[in-house]
């Protein structure tokens, strides 16, 4: 019974879409109040319907209610409690319901915490919103409907795939979806204003809170997923380029691009038609990227199953939404370049220069994501570009905006004075060479990359504490940090942070298949590793064989690793590293396989340094996007503030004559 | 115009990847004929990849016929390719030969460990050469080779059951009936 009342909830919560999006974007255009004001009520009655269905979902995992094909698939009884929930989003139908669960939470936080903005702009953002939850529901209910049965039921589920089973799936899935969805906002808002006409610099200053928050999220979803590839996946990378991490990475790169822009236009009236465009184009290669994973159009490690009538379902959605909006896009954006003037030499022409970068870095890792199948259309064959094409082309494109990174704080708005700016980087320069040297001297065969990542974290990091040391010394106390410089400086010493992790880990990692035989002891990269053989362990729902090691430093024991090898019940093995963690290195072990008869086994043993750091700098720039969302402009402005918003101090920096 | 330009790229995109559904659905052989068919296949020399101080030769593996599979551990469509060739690799009646093009072998072997390894014997192109010379569009690709040396058949692209069953599997009968006699 209840698996049906779930999927009746979907088809009310469908309708409810429906009128969500039709009767108040009619209502706007009609200047009707009885519609404009149906949106609020039309959000709420959505989202409770979504939240009844995802929680009959959930229940049909907690009671394992096996007459239920989606539950079948991807859950069994040996499944301990706690992986039921995220078994939830485990697989395609699951994952597809959480989309629009956490769509329908930020279409509920829009309706609730945007009380103080017009009528009629609300309206307009709800109804597209509105008109992406529709779109997403019939997909939903056509394509992959979660709550179909399998009668009879069957006695024993297949199991959750167990390189699910983990505690970073439980939060990782729902922490990326919440950063994806988010961008939906900023998109909203974009086509409201399009639709309105209204494209003064109001709605920047709306949409900015929600893209940060939302951008936020993406930045701590990716990080978590690149952390738990590099404990779960037992390779020992934490980024693989894989069209699926491609899929939330473009998104990352656009919006970060829009981040920037958004602040331009809000504090300037400049790269108004651009910011429009980023809004879409960061919302759109989220959509993309849910064709792409679940359409069987590029094949990954960890796409979902694929069925072509998904995928052209999404692509005649996609086409919908985007090309919608490209076209109103093209018809009423903005047709003279607005605001104030600028210089060269300028902050806006720093930010343009990030903005390009970004975009670039996306298109590029586009095409990358799209060779394969670019290469059939062109009929020379499948073909994959793989971590060698991205990794030097990004690295190519990142090398201007980490150069000038430092600059886009200290440069003024609209002209700047580069030989003052130069003047205050000076001891970042000079620190970072000389740290540069000493780390030549102390490392002498460390690789130019990693000379690199000390000189690059070094110059973002000094730069970034100068500037604040500035602020701190010539504006006045209690006014000196507002939170959106504060979640600036924070985020950017994140990408200083994840500078040294990257560069640092990629130049000098070691990584070792080695044999050992029991009780042998090996060197590796200064530290004496010793086995003391394998044993059988059995856990909740799998059996494992266990290695031990040591691990020694000038035989002082530092660690002692178990890795596993895990057989689940389902039949499928999956490997658990075992790592000891440390803020300069990781020590990390996987379990291969057992050599001969005498007791030896093959272990993959890795020595990484400042690993850590890469996801230490995700942390930062998270923080950085949630502090700066913060920012009291953004939570009181009163409706009437397009014509003040150009005239709000934008805490100017001085600098010395 | 400039402002119709998103749109148009967008376009382009939607058509690209309209086709790459339809593609998936119609279109199953990859067929792009090779200047190498009917020729002899090109000389190399490769070390082992798990024995890198022996050695192999085009010469060694005369006298029986061969399939060599170009792969490596970056490529996703070669993961893709992966459970077939373990399923079917061995019930081929031919011997399957690994040719781990570009890929550092450290990686092969994990890769090679973690999904299993169909392959008779596996040869490493870390530099790419050999695939140069084979004139490999990209991973994966696959070469059937007669007892004489002669390629004989080419498939760009992944090996999937309807493309084992319906080409490679016939003209393994026609090469390995003319090996026979």
């Amino acid at each position: 019974m209840l698996p049906e009342l779930g999927q009746f909830a979907l088809i009310l919560a469908l309708l409810l879409a429906l009128v969500q999006c039709a009767l108040p974007l009619y209502g706007a255009w009609r200047n009707n109040a009885a519609l404009i004001a149906l949106a609020r009520p039309a959000v709420a009655g959505q989202c409770v319907f979504v939240v009844l269905a995802f929680g009959m979902l959930t229940y049909a995992f907690l009671v394992q209610d096996f007459s239920v094909a989606y539950v079948a698939q991807n859950s069994n009884t040996s499944l301990p409690w706690y992986y039921r929930f995220p078994a939830v989003w485990g697989a395609h139908e699951g994952s597809l319901l959480l989309w629009v669960l956490i769509l329908n939470i930020w279409t509920v936080a829009v309706a609730t915490l945007s009380r103080r903005l017009p009528d009629v702009l609300i309206a307009r953002v709800l109804g597209v919103l509105g008109f992406v939850s529709f779109g997403f529901l019939l997909f939903t209910i056509l394509t992959s409907n979660p709550f179909l049965r399998h009668l009879p039921a069957l006695a024993e589920g297949n199991d959750l795939n167990p390189i699910l089973q983990d505690p970073g799936l439980i939060m990782h899935p729902p922490m990326l979806y919440t950063g994806y969805v988010g961008f939906s906002v900023a998109f909203a808002f974009a086509i409201a204003a399009l639709l309105g006409g209204e494209l003064d610099v109001a709605w920047v200053r709306w949409a900015r809170p929600w893209t940060n928050v939302a951008w936020a999220f993406l930045t701590f979803g990716i990080t978590l997923g690149s952390w738990w590839a590099y404990y779960v996946l037992g390779w020992g990378g934490w980024w693989f380029w894989d069209p699926v991490e491609n899929a939330s990475f473009m998104p990352w790169l656009v919006g970060t691009a829009l981040l920037h822009s958004q602040a331009v236009t809000e504090k300037r009236g400049s790269f108004r038609a651009w910011t429009l465009l980023l809004s879409i184009f960061a919302f759109s290669l989220s959509l993309l990227g849910t064709f792409l994973v679940r359409s069987g159009v590029l094949t990954s490690v960890h796409a979902f199953a694929s069925d072509p009538r998904r995928g052209l379902f999404i692509l005649v959605f996609l086409g919908t939404v985007v090309g919608g909006s490209l076209l109103i896009y093209a018809l009423r954006a903005p047709k003279v370049a607005g605001g104030k003037p600028f210089n060269i030499l300028s902050r806006e022409t720093l930010l343009l220069i990030n903005n390009l970068m970004f975009t670039c870095a996306a298109a590029m890792v586009l095409l990358g994501t799209l060779y394969p199948l670019i290469g059939d259309a062109l009929g020379v064959g499948r073909i994959s570009v793989g971590p060698p094409y991205f990794g030097f082309m990004f690295a190519l494109l990142m090398i201007p905006v980490v150069a000038l990174l430092p600059f886009g704080p200290l440069f003024r708005w609209a002209t700047a004075d580069w030989r003052a700016t130069l003047r205050v980087l000076r001891p970042a320069l000079v620190l970072a060479c000389i740290a540069t040297a000493c780390a030549k001297f102390v490392a002498p065969d460390l690789p130019l990359r990693g000379l690199a990542g000390v000189a690059a974290s070094l110059w973002v990091a000094i730069g970034i504490a100068l500037y604040a040391l500035k602020r701190w010394r010539e504006a006045p106390a209690g006014r000196r940090y507002t939170p959106e410089m504060l979640g600036m400086i924070v985020a950017h010493f994140g990408v200083a942070l994840f500078l040294a992790g990257v560069l640092i880990t990629e130049a000098t990692s070691i990584e070792r298949d080695l044999r050992f035989a029991p009780q042998e002891s090996q060197r590796i990269g200064g530290l004496d590793f010793a086995f003391r053989g394998v044993a059988r362990v059995q856990g909740p729902n799998y059996l494992a064989d266990e290695g031990t090691l040591e691990v020694r430093r000038d035989d002082r024991l530092i660690a002692t690793l178990h890795p596993q090898k895990r057989q689940y019940a389902g039949q499928q093995m999956q490997s658990k590293s075992d790592i000891d963690p440390g803020v300069l290195r990781d020590v990390y072990v996987a379990l291969g396989e057992a050599v001969g008869s005498d007791g030896a086994w093959s272990v993959r043993v890795y020595v990484k340094p400042f690993v850590r750091w890469i996801w230490l700098g995700g942390l930062l720039m998270m923080c950085g996007g949630f502090t700066a969302a913060c920012d009291r402009r953004f939570r009181g402005s009163p409706v009437r503030t397009a014509e003040t918003s150009a005239a709000v101090p934008d805490h100017p920096v001085e600098l010395p004559a | 115009m400039s402002r119709l330009l998103p749109l148009l790229v967008f376009a382009a995109l939607c058509g690209l990847l309209g086709f790459g559904i339809w593609w998936n659905t119609h279109h199953e052989t990859n067929e792009v004929p090779s200047p190498l068919l009917g020729k002899t296949a090109p000389e190399f020399t490769l070390p082992l990849l798990y024995e890198p101080q022996k050695s192999l030769s085009r010469k060694d593996l005369l006298g029986r016929p061969y399939l060599l599979n170009v792969f490596g551990s970056w490529c996703p469509t070669c993961q893709d390719e992966h459970p077939f060739l373990m399923r079917e690799g061995k019930s081929l009646g031919v011997r399957l030969i690994g040719l781990d093009w570009k890929d550092e072998p450290e990686a092969a072997k994990r890769w090679l460990q973690q999904f299993g390894n169909p392959y008779e014997t596996i040869v490493a192109d870390e530099d790419g050469h050999a695939g140069i010379d084979f004139g490999v569009y990209g991973a994966p690709e696959t070469f059937l080779v007669d007892a004489q040396g002669v390629i004989r058949y080419k498939r760009i692209g992944m090996l999937t059951p309807d493309v084992i069953a319906t080409e490679l599997e016939p003209q393994i009968a026609a090469v390995s009936a003319g090996a026979a006699p």
